[in-house]
């Protein structure tokens, strides 16, 4: 008899437990595929830090050493391989991820901390927000400007149009198309020092040529939004 | 250095054709050396405006794809030693011009020339881009119609920004030239006024020509206008403009409608 008494018996207990693994599945030239992971690093460094990676070899013909390099390679962007698939056991080596099987795909969902990601945005340059054109803008010209006023010293011909996310100022004669706020500013306004427009919008509300009144032809005039309706006045 | 002018329109015929011929006379016989070169590839009318159609042997397209030389392609006018026409191919079409060809062929020309006269086709295509591609002028004929007066500002625009001076961030000097006008009808306020046109076009005037069965009669025996009858009115008008564009300080004359001696006895309005 054994007189030897284990004094408390461990229990291997087995559980199982899945996680969902971000699947790396590089393509020839491999060099090319690791720039393009490389360029995501440097977009947002640390996001696949902490991450399960599977590596997918199914879909190009690796020798043992160029697995061990590849690994290797990751490893070095702090990319740390926890398994390798589509590939045939006897390329792996033993200091190797050990070989996966029975994968299911599934769709990642990004649960991050919204602060990471804010973080590495550096401080953006403000942007200019408004476009000055110093020559006329003429027909089959389109100057789109979403990010606020246009101000144009010269005509806008007919058959050239002037899209604005803020107002739109023409010191000369509007032939073509204006239209303001199109990003939803019904504060917006068009200001022309002569009106023949073809047609005139703010924040989608328009009116074409037909309708503008006739007795404003060829004065100085401003559209403007009451609400739902577009009012043009004469300005002198 | 040779000056390249395109003359351009858009539309089609406005007297595009009519004024390079006649410009480029007009110039050959101001003393300077010119050459005129069809772009309409395809729909050539050149060559019968000049009276050249019956000796064209090689053309553009022959240059560009390097079956002829330059000096086989290129006619001598017979009344003018210093005028020259390079035609276009009638059989091809557009397609065959390409933008190195053409910038070979004007470079070259450009050495033994001191004006480039292209004539460019109507539209906004291939065939008219790449006849403004490498011009340092244009003349932008306008007839005084919206229509017309429209196309134009859109060929305008482009100057502005598709040829090679405007992508080097340089300016094409710009022309317009109006054609057809017709005083009679401009007096009953029929047409679009000189002043109309140049408010809408923001681009100064080189001249008026004005309308005349005088044009007509010249293209139909194959003779530039100003060679034809340099005493009509619309060849002086083209002469005026000639001189203009070699920097001469001409006064502009707005065509008025005369009534002849009869008409004027009966009280007829000249149609």
């Amino acid at each position: 008899m054994d007189v030897r008494a284990d004094p408390t018996r461990q229990l291997v207990r087995l559980r199982g437990r899945s996680y969902v693994a971000f699947v790396f599945s590089p393509v020839v030239p491999i060099v090319e595929w690791l720039s393009e992971i490389d360029t995501t690093l440097a977009r947002s460094p640390g996001y696949f830090v902490g991450k399960p990676i599977v590596l997918d070899l199914a879909s190009v013909d690796l020798s043992a050493s160029a697995i061990s390099h590849l690994v290797g390679s990751l490893d070095e962007r702090g990319i740390r391989v926890l398994g390798i698939e589509g590939v045939d056991e006897s390329r792996l080596a033993a200091n190797m991820p050990p070989l996966l099987t029975g994968g299911r795909a599934c769709v990642i969902t990004r649960n991050e901390p919204a602060h990471r990601a804010e973080e590495p945005k550096e401080e953006p340059k403000p942007k200019p927000t408004s476009l000055l054109l110093d020559s006329p803008v003429r027909s089959g010209q389109s100057i789109v400007f979403t990010e606020g006023d246009v101000t144009v010293l010269g005509s806008v011909g007919s058959g050239a149009e002037i899209v604005a996310g803020g107002s739109i100022h023409i010191y000369g004669t509007l032939r073509g198309r204006a239209m303001a706020g199109v990003n939803g500013n019904s504060a917006a306004r068009i200001y022309c020092q002569k009106i023949e427009a073809e047609l005139l919008a703010i924040d989608g509300y328009y009116q074409t040529a037909e309708e503008i009144d006739p007795s404003l032809r060829n004065r100085p005039a401003q559209a403007w939004l009451q609400g739902d309706t577009m009012k043009i006045t004469p300005l002198n | 250095m040779a000056k390249v002018l395109v003359v351009t329109s858009g539309k089609g015929g406005v007297g595009k054709t009519t004024s390079t011929a006649a410009l480029g006379a007009a110039l050959a016989q101001g003393g300077q050396s010119v050459v005129v070169v069809d772009f309409d590839v395809g729909l050539r009318n050149l060559d019968l405006v000049m009276g050249a159609e019956r000796r064209v042997v090689f053309d553009l397209i022959n240059v560009v794809q390097g079956v002829a030389k330059l000096s086989q392609a290129l006619i001598r006018d017979k009344r003018l030693e210093n005028l020259w026409l390079l035609p276009a191919s009638q059989t091809r079409d557009k397609d065959a011009l390409t933008d190195e060809g053409v910038g070979r062929i004007i470079a070259e020309l450009s050495t033994r020339f001191d004006w480039i006269l292209c004539d460019s086709p109507a539209g906004i295509e291939r065939g008219a881009t790449l006849a403004m591609r490498y011009a340092d002028e244009a003349v932008i004929v306008t007839n005084p119609e919206v229509s017309s007066v429209r196309d134009s500002d859109r060929i305008i625009g482009m100057l502005d920004s598709k040829t090679v001076k405007a992508e080097k961030g340089e300016r094409v000097k710009k022309h317009v030239l109006i054609t057809r006008y017709d005083p009679a009808r401009a007096a009953r306020g029929e047409m679009l006024t000189i002043d109309d046109i140049l408010e809408i076009l923001a681009t100064p005037l080189l001249g008026i020509i004005p309308e005349s069965q005088d044009v007509l009669k010249a293209s139909n025996v194959g003779s530039p206008v100003t060679l034809n009858n340099a005493d009509s009115a619309p060849a002086r008008a083209y002469i005026d403009a000639a001189r203009r564009l070699m920097g001469d300080d001409i006064a502009m004359v707005v065509p008025v409608e005369r009534k002849r001696f009869m008409d004027r006895l009966l009280g007829r309005r000249a149609a």
